[in-house]
């Protein structure tokens, strides 16, 4: 299973992510945004932040994650580098935790200014994996860049 | 979809089912083509459905696919019965561009453009991983918010005709700080004076030809002139305005009838209407504050280089912003609650609004060229008035993607074709510079034609860039 990949837009950028269940959906997504801030830099994980987010249904529980690895970049100087634990509850509470070092260390430009609710879906599908039935999480998002 | 031609380079979206009004668009038959690539049309038509909207919901000819609406999508709405729509200005509130003249010649700069392109690299921060320079308190930031441009000015950075030759003499006087939240004061307080990513840049540019001998002299421009042109905006601080008040409108009116949820408003004379409008003042005003600053950084690093030179402020206008303004509706003067989102004011002569050094011609219209390319300097009319509620275009405007720009030429090929045609370029990454590759944009001088040819803005002269400084 590819984590994400990248699909065509005029202006923005606009990114599908996968994943066996919810919570790795989410992750892949994290990790799409977090490609689009710096590209292929690597970025140790040598801090740690969570995050906790309550909301009223499953977009604006990704619209609101992916928004506060943009403010932790803004406001303190944060970059991802990978999610270490996320669970996600069916009353839409999303506890996180994500690893990542102090951007000034880093050499990159980023480009993204937010997430939007623009053409966002949250699918899921039941997939034949070698005869065996999985479901598939799809998540789509635009970047306003 | 049904789309009737209405006169040379306008068309029209009959209205149909949901819609309030018409939808125009504002373009010639090739640009037209391209616009119909996306979901441009589509986008316009959505405006089109918002309560209280006037006359017709418009698309300018360098309209493309947005989210809510679409870039170069202008709307006008009744103060009564109308909206004020977060994704009607964008998430970069202001994001705006400056035009500063000189006293050089292009000979100046062809003698030292690598020194220029190097000092201004190293001075003005494109804002990740090395901040702001700049260091303010949370109370003193509230005062920057409520004032913009003249707060800078006052600190020592500028003159005072910095700020009387801009768009709201550089501050939106509704500003209110107080509606600005915690989380959008702590993303934007260390990135004043910064210059952001993606499409954002200043170039080093001469007068590459006159349109208008006229209307030029007025403005204070002159063949072979050095000019610098900013492209900035709010950064964090204003991004994260757009998104605090799309959660609370949501919270207060429910998205489930919207067709994009990025089309969420609030009746403008609601509270929570009330509350953004004068939070996206703030905004603004940083994005103006932002500006200024780099504005006396650019002064500083240049003097070093040629020590008699002088700097001045053309005009600097908005981009993505609502606007109060008096329009003709039906024959009457009224206040109406513009939007303009990805667009630009374009008023003739007379309007108190724009500065009394030009009041007698018409505000000065900036329009960036994508990277590497001519930009123009035109003229509000009072056609534009008439056809647009005074909007113009502001830019080229996007045709491709930014995957396909980065599959189809490098950075590096990209720095090397610049380099060729005499432009020195330092971008902090070379993706991001594939990923505005001039092909990438709608041919600028079309557009500019097409703009010139329908009347909304006059050209007056066309500027090419020597140095580019890209975040």
């Amino acid at each position: 299973m590819k984590k994400f990949k990248f699909l065509e837009h005029t202006a923005d950028v606009k990114f599908q992510a996968f994943g066996r269940e919810i919570e790795e959906a989410f992750e892949n997504s994290a990790l799409a945004l977090k490609q689009t801030i710096c590209d292929n830099v690597k970025v140790i994980a040598s801090k740690k932040k969570t995050i906790n987010l309550k909301q009223k249904d499953l977009e604006s529980l990704l619209y609101n994650f992916l928004e506060e690895i943009l403010y932790l970049l803004d406001a303190e100087n944060f970059l991802i580098a990978e999610i270490s634990k996320i669970k996600i509850d069916d009353k839409f509470n999303l506890r996180a935790t994500i690893l990542g070092d102090d951007a000034s260390e880093y050499e990159f430009t980023n480009p993204v200014k937010a997430v939007t609710y623009n053409d966002m879906s949250i699918t899921k599908e039941k997939i034949s994996d070698y005869g065996r039935h999985k479901e598939l999480w799809t998540i789509q998002v635009v970047l306003d860049v | 979809m049904n789309l009737n031609k209405i006169s040379k380079n306008v068309y029209e979206i009959p209205q149909e089912e949901k819609m309030e009004v018409p939808a125009r668009i504002f373009a010639s038959e090739s640009i037209l083509e391209n616009i119909k690539k996306d979901k441009t049309l589509e986008q316009i038509k959505n405006v089109a459905c918002l309560p209280g909207i006037i006359d017709y919901a418009i698309a300018l000819p360098d309209a493309h696919q947005g989210y809510g609406f679409p870039i170069g999508g202008v709307a006008a709405f009744d103060v009564d019965k109308g909206i004020i729509s977060p994704g009607g200005v964008g998430y970069d509130i202001n994001c705006s561009v400056r035009l500063l003249k000189t006293n050089l010649t292009k000979k100046d700069i062809l003698s030292k453009q690598k020194e220029v392109v190097e000092a201004l690299y190293k001075r003005i921060p494109s804002g990740v991983g090395r901040g702001s320079p700049f260091n303010i308190s949370r109370k003193e930031l509230n005062k920057l918010l409520e004032n913009g441009a003249k707060y800078i000015v006052e600190k020592g950075f500028g003159k005072k005709e910095d700020y009387l030759h801009m768009e709201e003499e550089g501050c939106l006087k509704e500003a209110n700080a107080e509606k600005v939240s915690d989380r959008a004061i702590k993303r934007g307080i260390g990135q004043l004076g910064t210059l952001g990513a993606g499409n954002h840049f200043l170039e080093v540019q001469f007068v590459d030809e006159i349109f208008d001998d006229k209307v030029a002299k007025e403005f204070g421009i002159e063949k072979n002139q050095v000019t610098i042109m900013i492209h900035c905006g709010s950064r964090g601080l204003g991004h994260q305005v757009a998104s605090d008040y799309i959660k609370l409108m949501e919270d207060e009116y429910g998205f489930e009838n919207l067709p994009d949820r990025e089309l969420i408003n609030a009746p403008i004379k609601s509270k929570l209407g009330k509350d953004y409008y004068s939070a996206m003042c703030a905004a603004a005003n940083f994005a103006f504050a932002n500006k200024q600053l780099i504005t006396h950084w650019i002064r500083e690093e240049l003097e070093k280089l040629f020590p008699s030179i002088k700097i001045d402020v053309v005009y600097d206008i908005c981009h993505n912003i609502a606007k109060f303004e008096e329009h003709i509706i039906n024959g009457k003067k009224k206040i109406v609650c513009i939007h303009r989102k990805g667009a630009t004011r374009a008023f003739g002569p007379g309007r108190k609004e724009v500065p009394e050094t030009y009041r007698k011609i018409g505000q000065p219209v900036i329009i960036p060229g994508s990277m590497g390319t001519a930009s123009y300097l035109l003229v509000g009319t009072k056609k534009a008035e008439e056809l647009t509620f005074g909007s113009t275009v502001h830019g080229a405007g996007r045709i491709s993607s930014r995957s396909k720009a980065i599959r189809e030429l490098s950075g590096e090929e990209i720095k090397e074709e610049l380099r060729e045609k005499g432009i020195e370029i330092h971008a902090g990454s070379m993706k991001s510079l594939a990923e505005e590759a001039p092909e990438a944009y709608k041919d600028i001088d079309e557009v500019v034609r097409v703009v010139d040819e329908l009347g909304i803005s006059k050209k007056v002269a066309r500027m090419k860039p020597m140095v580019v400084v890209k975040g």
